[in-house]
């Protein structure tokens, strides 16, 4: 017999177990071959078993060593739960199960901080959805046709000014503008949000940037995608379809130097420039793509050699906001010859509405949008005590930021736009609309482009492999042998789908609050069941 | 829903007038209350054109309050005009104890400055004896301006219409514009500052329907201007957009309806002018009005216009004949007082439509 060791590491500690059936398998190795985190293993089992081979039963015991397959008891190997191997078997034998009595936290820091990459699991709170669009418009004011009616569905991203503010004059009846405006591109409101090449494979980037293309051009639906930090293939940065992409700069500037010798040769401005300064599922951390990920055309991408590529927390040389303004905001505007909107995103923190009237007040009305991001916002990698225990729920930190803006007679200046946990539970369109009621001009959204191309994580702890390069999916991991596993078109597809699909919800919301322009700030079309919800925010409580 | 009517007129009219052209409209309703704004008066007014008049209902107390605010800030009453109650049993009004309608002459210290700081003055001491009224809860004030008197009371139009003996015409009280409206009260508790028309430095607005934008508005307008206050209504919105956009950005009239109802995206990207609209809509994107509604207004000039939402769910028609032209919710108010025009000219205003009639009665008529 053979000693226990106590320290020994068995897959009852880790957070899924393997529950297999000897019985159906049939070894053909399918999910060996697929399980990408090497977590299980062919061995061979030496069993006792029962037999009986003849035409009536006679039952002879017999002791055989038989071919199975067994999980592996190792901590760097831990099956991660992401149901690949149950997928592609062919005989239902295998599956990856949740093990709640697992030590995994205790003993996977034995390298260091427990590092991935997907979102947080420990504040997937859901306010949104104790929030109900209760201000329905029936007899007092009808209603409007969703179908039949037109609906403004557009949202402002640049700087807006005050009336008084225009450079208008009046001669004859007829204003006439005499000065130049801030450039602002009315756009969808929701903004597929900053996922780069890099933390994407090129396949998945290509489907988020083909769904952008047709819904813009087949649809008519101006969406934006945002490159995320690391720049943009240069073809795109010459082609007409740059007009559909905001290009992110970030506190490692990646990708720049490609940006800035394309710029000569670039036919159409992009639609807009995000300074990212911070996350929400790693606020005060800076950028992070390892090693893994960093693959030959990500390295010529960003122009860089393969190696571990972090952004700092910062932008060195930003000591102050007056100073970001100034000087990055400034030198981006300039760039583009003041044509292309510059916006700023920052973690959502408790310090927001400080940034926010700060950035109100800049003397250079130079701040295009302020992009707030939530805890629930999404990562291909970091530490997991920053997704876990870092960060700030969007709900009312948005509002309050609103309400900030309205105390001071400048909401609508600087247009607001919430991320963080946006289609959470799959259902974008609500969630966009109702944040646009509390105050949001927009929304911006990454995750639910990754899960519409099949991405499997969750906020229950599955999967979440992104920071490894062994992402099951294809979707974030360079590794040519897995991208093959995405089917672009399909995946495009999809989102495009999704995305016509949530247009006519947002009509089918607007409809019967009697609204055909977007409701922002809206605040009276919602209730909520939660008293400390509606204090929050402001909104009436009912049950 | 509330009816607004209103009548522009070559002769002065008598409020019976806007009663007649009401009446008919208020089938089913709950008529809960009667209001009017005339302007361009005649009658016991005609000597005081230029004077302002103060527009009061309050208790005694209230009256004294009112007094002395305008005595300790120099202003000389010149005239006073006091309706005698006709206080028969049975009539449906809450009547406040006074009503007083008084012409004053400015205070000495105005008398060489200038046109605009007199229309300063006159919205400070409106909103200050609001405050007073409001605190000690002894009175209302509607207006405070020349050649403006406003009316308004809660109950049954009829009653009330009996109860300050609006019913005989006397000649004493007459306008060559009135703006009225009869309501029908639905979301808001009865108060007297709610019912339209509202008035605000030589702008007069009344509203059938609804403003669901009512929150946005109202959290933009309270920033805007010291004189947009109250918001006991969501037709409130529409009268301090009209003021905003015309006496303080200095905007001409048409500019009006593309903010309160900008045009689609798509058509507007089709016009000449789409630059100018655009700048219009993204930095006044929080007066912009949704729901059903339809506005009847009087601009200083003394041009009457009307115009409704951006998808026509609330009726207005204005038809009239050479001397009075008049704008009715429903055309049964029209054919009561104004039974032999012609209704083949009668116009039924659109979604992108602004009608307004100028002083010599010619009637314009507009697509945003
Ligand atoms: S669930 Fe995923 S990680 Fe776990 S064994 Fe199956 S394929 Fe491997
Ligand atoms: S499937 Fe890929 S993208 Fe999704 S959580 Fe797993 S590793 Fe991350």
């Amino acid at each position: 017999m053979e000693t226990v060791r106590t320290q020994d590491v068995s897959v009852n500690d880790l957070k899924w177990k393997i529950e297999y059936c000897a019985e159906r398998c049939t070894m053909c190795g399918s999910c060996v071959a697929t399980c990408t985190k090497n977590a299980i293993e062919a061995c061979i089992s030496h069993r006792s078993v029962t037999v009986s081979n003849a035409h009536q039963p006679e039952p002879v015991k017999e002791h055989k060593a038989i071919p199975v397959i067994k999980q592996v008891a190792s901590i760097a190997n831990a099956c991660v739960g992401c149901g690949m191997c149950e997928k592609v078997c062919p005989n239902h034998a295998i599956k990856a199960v949740r093990n709640i009595d697992n030590r995994f936290n205790l003993l996977a820091r034995d390298h260091g901080p427990i590092k991935r990459g997907g979102r947080t699991n420990l504040n997937a709170q859901r306010t949104l959805d104790s929030i109900i669009v209760g201000r329905i418009s029936q007899m007092t004011d009808p209603a409007l046709d969703s179908e039949r009616h037109t609906f403004d569905i557009r949202a402002p991203f640049g700087r807006v000014l005050l009336p008084g503010e225009l450079p208008l004059i009046s001669e004859n009846g007829q204003l006439t503008l005499t000065g130049k405006t801030p450039p602002v591109n009315w756009i969808y409101p929701l903004i597929f949000s900053d996922m780069s090449i890099g933390a994407l494979s090129t396949r998945a980037w290509e489907a988020v940037s083909l769904a952008t293309a047709y819904l813009n051009e087949k649809h008519n639906l101006p969406i934006r995608m945002c490159s995320g930090e690391g720049g943009m293939p240069v073809k795109l940065l010459e082609s007409e379809k740059l007009k559909y992409m905001i290009l992110q700069i970030a506190s490692g500037h990646f990708g720049w130097n490609r940006i800035i010798k394309a710029m000569p040769r670039m036919k159409v401005d992009p639609a807009g420039i995000l300074i990212k300064i911070g996350q929400g599922a790693k606020p005060g951390d800076g950028g992070l793509l390892p090693a893994a990920k960093v693959a030959e055309h990500v390295q010529a991408i960003r122009g860089v050699p393969k190696a571990t590529l972090s952004s700092p927390p910062n932008h060195q040389g930003l000591y102050s906001i007056e100073e970001s303004v100034q000087k990055m905001h400034l030198s981006l505007n300039a760039a583009f010859g003041f044509r292309v909107p510059v916006a700023i995103k920052c973690a959502a923190s408790a310090t927001s509405v400080s940034v926010y009237n700060n950035l109100l007040r800049d003397p250079y009305k130079i701040c295009g949008g302020f992009f707030i991001d939530g805890i629930q916002g999404g990562t291909g990698a970091a530490n997991e005590v920053s997704l876990d225990h870092t960060g700030h729920p969007i709900v009312s930190k948005l509002r309050e930021c609103y309400l900030a803006a309205v105390k001071q007679g400048l909401q609508g200046q600087i247009p607001l736009w919430a991320g963080g946990g946006m289609g959470l539970t799959g259902n974008a369109a609500a969630d966009a609309f109702k944040m646009i009621c509390l105050g949001a001009n927009g929304v911006f959204v990454g995750k639910i482009l990754i899960q519409l191309l099949g991405c499997i994580g969750n906020e229950n702890g599955r999967c979440n492999a992104c920071s490894t390069g062994k992402c099951p999916t294809g979707i974030c991991t360079q590794d040519p042998r897995l991208v093959k596993r995405l089917d672009v078109d399909k995946g495009a597809q999809n989102i495009v789908d999704y995305i016509l699909a949530l247009d006519s919800e947002m009509r089918k919301l607007m409809a019967p609050i009697g609204n055909s322009s977007l409701p922002v700030g809206r605040s009276d079309a919602l209730v909520t069941t939660d008293k400390a919800i509606a204090d929050k925010l402001g909104i009436q409580y009912v049950c | 829903m509330c009816r607004i009517g209103s009548i522009k007129s070559k002769v002065p009219v008598h409020p019976s007038k806007a009663l007649h052209l009401m009446l008919p409209q208020q089938e089913g309703h709950d008529n809960s209350g009667f209001a009017m704004v005339m302007q361009d008066l005649y009658g016991v007014f005609t000597e005081y054109k230029d004077k302002p008049l103060l527009s009061l209902a309050c208790t005694q107390r209230g009256a004294q309050l009112v007094e002395d605010y305008m005595d300790s800030h120099n202003f000389v009453q010149l005239a006073e005009w006091i309706p005698k109650p006709n206080k028969q049993q049975g009539l449906d009004i809450k009547a406040m104890p006074y009503y007083i309608f008084r012409n004053y002459d400015y205070p000495e210290q105005y008398n060489d400055k200038t046109q605009e700081e007199r229309e300063e003055l006159m919205l400070d001491t409106r909103l200050a004896l609001r405050k007073i009224l409001e605190e000690t809860n002894e009175g209302y004030v509607y207006s405070f301006w020349p050649d403006v008197l406003t009316l308004k009371e809660i109950g049954d139009p009829r009653d009330i219409a009996t109860y300050f003996r609006l019913w005989d015409d006397s000649g004493m009280l007459v306008a060559k514009s009135i703006v009225t409206q009869c309501r029908q009260n639905t979301n808001y508790d009865i108060v007297r500052y709610a019912a339209h028309p509202f008035f605000i430095q030589g702008y007069t607005l009344c509203a059938n329907g609804e403003n669901t934008f009512y929150t946005k508005n109202m959290e933009y307008q309270k920033s805007l201007h010291r004189g947009y206050t109250g918001f006991e209504s969501d037709s409130q919105n529409f009268i301090y957009t009209l003021h905003y956009v015309l006496r303080q950005l200095k905007w001409p009239i048409q500019y009006y309806k593309h903010v309160i109802t900008p045009l689609p995206f798509a058509e507007a990207e089709q016009r000449e002018d789409k630059k100018v609209l655009s700048v219009i809509r993204q930095s006044l994107g929080h007066l912009e009005i949704n729901g059903p509604n339809t506005i009847i207004a009087v601009l200083p000039s003394g041009e009457m216009i009307t115009c409704c939402d951006s998808k026509k769910l609330r009726p207005v028609v204005v038809g009239g004949d050479d001397t009075t032209i008049a704008i009715s919710s429903e055309v049964c108010g029209l054919n009561a007082i104004l039974p032999n025009r012609d209704m083949s000219k009668d116009i039924y205003p659109n979604e992108r439509e602004v009608v307004v009639i100028n002083n010599d009665l010619e009637v314009q008529r507009w697509k945003q």
